[in-house]
C-alpha cells in the first residue's frame, strides 16, 4: 500500500528579509509537522525567522524564476561555516 | 561522480536535422543559457535522464551518510562529534533537496527510494568502501566531498532550474565539509606517529576509489555528449578528474604525506600532473554490486526503511484523523 | 558547596552527553529523511549543552580538566546521568518516548535553573531552555502522532511507555547534593518538579490515547553513581575508544 507523506513547499523569511522566499520542499504528514520539519531542514544555519508551508498540490504555478537560497550567519553552530576551519593559503582553494 | 554513468536513451547527440520543432526550440533555450523549469516543455529523454541523474545523486547523498555515520559514536572529542554529526546531517539534507528537485519532474521520493532499495538504481561507487580509522573522516571530507564539489560547482549552471538551485544550496554547505575534513587531516598528519600512520593509511586506501568517482575515462563514456548538449553534465569525466588531481597533489604535499601514486608527476608540457589510472575492473565490479560494502550499505538502507514503515504510517494515520475531525467540526 | 555543585553539573552534563550520544546513533537510519535531520538537530543541541555544563563542571572542579576530559576519560563509576538516558534506543517509538520523558523534565528543570542564584548556571540554563522548549514540542507531537496513529504504532508506543516508566522517578529523587544546593538557592528541589511533570505528561498521554502507568516504582543509581545499567559501559567503549587507545593525542 502506498502511503507517502504529502509534499510541501517551504517559504522562509530571513532575519533581515522583507518577505518569504521559496526555499525548497519536503514531506510531512500535515501542515504542523511540515512547519517543524522545515525548521529542522531549512534553518540549520539560522536562515530564517518565519516559515510558511503550502501543500504542493495546492500551488498553481506559471514558470517560476527563483533566484536561489540565501543564508544568514549562524550564531551557535559556527563549525558549520567553512571559515571556522583555518586552512593555510598554501593549500589552495577549498 | 555522485551520478556516475547515467544512461541517456540512445547514443550520441541528436542531430539538429533529426529534431522536431519543439526539440529545436528547447535546445535553443539551453544554448542561450536559459533555465528549464518544471512546467516547461521538455523532451522525454531529457526528463528521464534527469530523473535518473538527480535520483542517483540523491541516493549517493543518503547512502553516503553511512560510511561517515560509522564514526559518529567514536569521534574523539565533543567538538569533533558535533562537527561530524552536522556534516552527515547535511548530507541527509542534500539528499532531501535533490529528491525534491527530482519530484518536480513527476516522480515521487518514495518511488525513487524503492528503486534504490531494490537495486534498480545506483549510487556513487565511493560509498561502497569502508571507513576504517578516524583519519578516514578527514580523508572523506577532504577528498570525497572535495571531488564532489568540483562536479557540483559546475552543476550550479546546469540547465534544469530546480537541480541548479539545489546545487547552489548544496555547494554552500559542501565547503564546510571539505574544510572540516582537511582540518582533521592536518591534525592527524602533524600528530603522533600513530596518527600520521592513520592519515597515510586513509589517503592510500581512498585515493583510487576517489579517482573512480569521476566515472570511466572519456573514451569509454558513451552518454557524455548528449548530456553535455543538454547541460546536465558540464565537463567530461577526465577533465574533472584532472582538475581534482591537480588541486589535490599540492594539498598532499602540504600535509607532508606521501603521494599514494608514485607515478604522480608534474608534466611541464601539458601543464598538469600525470597520474595512474585507477583499476577500472575494480570500478566495474563495485558498480555491479561487488564492492567491499555494497551488500551492507543496501541492507542498512533497507532496514531503516522497513523498520520505519510503522512510523511513517502511524504519523500519516494521525494526520488523517485530525483532518477528518476538523472537517466534521466545520 | 563547590563539591556539590560539581556533582550537580556532572549530572546535567552527563544527561545531555549520554542522551545526545544515543540520539546521534540514529543518524542515517531514521524512518524518513525529515526525522533523520530533526534527530540530528536534537543530538547537536544536546552535545552543545554538554560542552557548556561539563565545561562549567571542570571550571568548578578546578583540577585542570575540561569538558572533553570529563566526557572521554571518566570510567563508568564517574558518570552521573539518569538511567533513563543510557537505555538503548530500541525502536523509533522508544527513542522518541525516552526523548519526550526527558524533555518534559528538562524543560521544567531548566526553567527553574534560569532563576539560579549562581549566574553561570542561570546563563547556561537560559540558552539550553530555548532548545529544550523546541525539543519537547517536537517529541510531544511525535508521541501524540504515534500514540494516536495506527493500531501498531499505538501498541508500540504503549509498550515503550511501560518499558521506560520505571526510570522516570529517578528525576525526582533528591539527595544531599541536591539539598545543599537547594538551600543555597542554586537549584530547585527535584521532588518539587513532579507535580508539574505528571500534569504535563499526563495531558500529552491523554491526547496520545496512551495509558500512563500507575506505579511509582523507580530504578535509581545513575544520578548518584551508585550503579548504572550494563548498557552504559558499552557506550563508553565506543565513545571513549580513541582517547583511551591513544592517550595524549590531539584530535
Ligand atoms: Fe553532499
Ligand atoms: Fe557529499
Ligand atoms: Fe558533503
Amino acid at each position: 500500500m502506498k502511503n507517502e507523506w504529502p509534499l510541501w513547499e517551504v517559504f522562509i523569511r530571513g532575519q533581515h528579509g522583507l518577505s518569504h522566499r521559496h526555499f525548497g520542499s519536503l514531506h510531512a504528514p500535515d501542515a504542523e509537522m511540515a512547519i517543524k520539519n522545515a525548521r529542522d531542514v531549512y534553518t540549520r544555519r539560522n536562515e530564517g525567522v518565519s516559515i510558511w508551508v503550502v501543500e504542493a498540490v495546492n500551488v498553481s504555478a506559471s514558470s517560476p524564476e527563483d533566484k536561489g537560497a540565501f543564508y544568514e550567519p549562524s550564531n551557535s553552530k559556527v563549525y558549520r561555516h567553512p571559515t571556522f576551519f583555518d586552512i593555510p593559503d598554501e593549500v589552495g582553494s577549498m | 561522480m555522485y551520478a556516475q554513468m547515467v544512461k541517456t536513451d540512445g547514443t550520441g547527440v541528436k542531430d539538429r536535422a533529426e529534431m522536431s520543432a519543439d526539440e529545436q526550440a528547447f535546445q535553443d533555450r539551453i544554448d542561450r543559457g536559459e533555465k528549464i523549469e518544471p512546467k516547461d516543455w521538455m523532451p522525454d529523454n531529457y526528463r528521464r535522464t534527469l530523473i535518473r541523474q538527480i535520483g542517483q545523486h540523491a541516493h549517493s547523498e543518503i547512502v553516503g551518510q553511512l560510511p561517515e555515520g560509522n564514526w559518529i559514536t567514536r569521534a574523539p572529542t565533543l567538538e569533533r562529534k558535533a562537527i561530524l554529526l552536522a556534516k552527515v546531517q547535511d548530507e541527509a539534507g542534500h539528499g532531501l533537496y535533490l529528491y525534491g528537485a527530482a519530484e518536480t519532474l513527476g516522480v515521487t521520493r518514495d518511488a525513487l527510494t524503492e528503486d534504490l532499495l531494490a537495486g534498480r538504481m545506483k549510487y556513487s561507487s565511493i560509498f561502497n568502501y569502508p571507513t576504517l580509522n578516524w583519519a578516514d573522516m578527514g580523508a572523506v571530507g577532504w577528498l570525497v566531498d572535495g571531488a564532489a564539489i568540483i562536479n557540483q560547482v559546475a552543476l550550479q549552471r546546469t540547465s534544469y532550474g530546480p537541480y541548479a538551485r539545489a546545487m547552489v544550496r548544496i555547494c554552500k554547505e559542501e565547503s564546510f565539509h571539505a574544510r572540516q575534513g582537511f582540518h582533521i587531516m592536518m591534525k592527524m598528519a602533524r600528530g603522533t606517529k600513530e596518527q600520521k600512520a592513520m592519515a597515510q593509511d586513509a589517503l592510500n586506501r581512498l585515493w583510487y576509489p576517489v579517482l573512480m568517482m569521476f566515472g570511466p575515462s572519456d573514451k569509454d563514456s558513451v552518454h557524455t555528449a548528449q548530456s553535455m548538449a543538454w547541460k546536465i553534465k558540464m565537463d567530461t569525466n577526465d577533465e574533472l578528474r584532472q582538475k581534482f588531481v591537480d588541486q589535490t597533489v599540492q594539498q598532499i604535499e602540504y600535509l607532508g604525506l606521501e603521494l599514494p601514486d608514485p607515478n604522480t608527476k608534474w608534466n611541464d608540457e601539458t601543464g598538469q600532473y600525470d597520474y595512474s589510472d585507477p583499476d577500472w575492473t575494480e570500478f566495474f565490479d563495485v558498480i555491479k554490486g561487488n564492492g567491499p560494502c555494497n551488500v551492507d550499505r543496501l541492507a542498512a538502507r533497507n532496514k531503516a526503511w522497513d523498520d520505519g514503515k510503522w512510523v511513517r504510517d502511524g504519523l500519516m494515520a494521525h494526520a488523517a484523523k485530525k483532518t477528518a475531525a476538523k472537517l466534521a467540526a466545520e | 558547596m563547590d563539591k556539590d555543585l560539581f556533582q550537580y553539573l556532572l549530572r546535567l552534563g552527563d544527561n545531555t552527553l549520554v542522551l545526545g550520544h544515543r540520539v546521534s546513533e540514529w543518524c542515517g537510519h531514521a524512518p524518513v529523511l525529515e526525522e533523520d535531520i530533526a534527530l540530528a538537530n536534537t543530538a547537536l543541541d544536546l552535545i552543545g549543552q554538554t560542552q557548556l555544563w561539563l565545561g562549567l563542571a571542570a571550571e568548578v572542579e578546578g583540577a585542570g580538566r575540561d569538558a572533553d576530559k570529563l566526557a572521554m576519560l571518566r570510567d563508568i563509576w564517574g558518570f552521573r546521568n539518569l538511567l533513563l538516558v543510557e537505555l538503548p534506543n530500541g525502536d523509533f517509538g522508544r527513542t522518541l518516548m525516552r526523548q519526550f520523558l526527558f524533555d518534559a523534565w528538562q524543560v521544567i528543570n531548566l526553567g527553574r535553573l534560569m532563576k539560579s542564584s549562581d549566574p553561570r548556571v542561570a546563563e547556561i540554563a537560559a540558552k539550553a531552555s530555548k532548545e529544550a522548549a523546541y525539543h519537547v514540542e517536537r517529541s510531544a507531537d511525535t508521541v501524540v502522532g504515534l500514540g494516536d496513529g495506527t493500531a501498531e504504532s499505538h501498541a508500540r508506543m504503549q509498550a515503550a511507555l511501560e518499558y521506560l516508566w520505571p526510570y522516570v522517578g529517578e528525576m525526582f529523587v533528591g539527595d544531599d547534593v541536591d539539598a545543599a544546593l537547594v538551600a543555597a538557592g542554586v537549584v530547585p528541589d527535584p521532588a518539587s518538579l513532579r507535580e508539574e511533570y505528571d500534569a504535563f505528561v499526563g495531558r500529552i498521554f491523554a491526547t496520545a490515547t496512551l495509558e500512563m502507568p500507575e506505579s511509582r516504582f523507580t530504578h535509581k543509581g545513575g544520578k548518584n553513581g551508585a550503579f548504572h545499567t550494563e548498557h552504559l559501559g558499552h557506550m563508553l567503549c565506543s565513545m571513549q575508544w580513541l582517547q583511551r587507545a591513544y592517550p595524549g593525542a590531539s584530535w
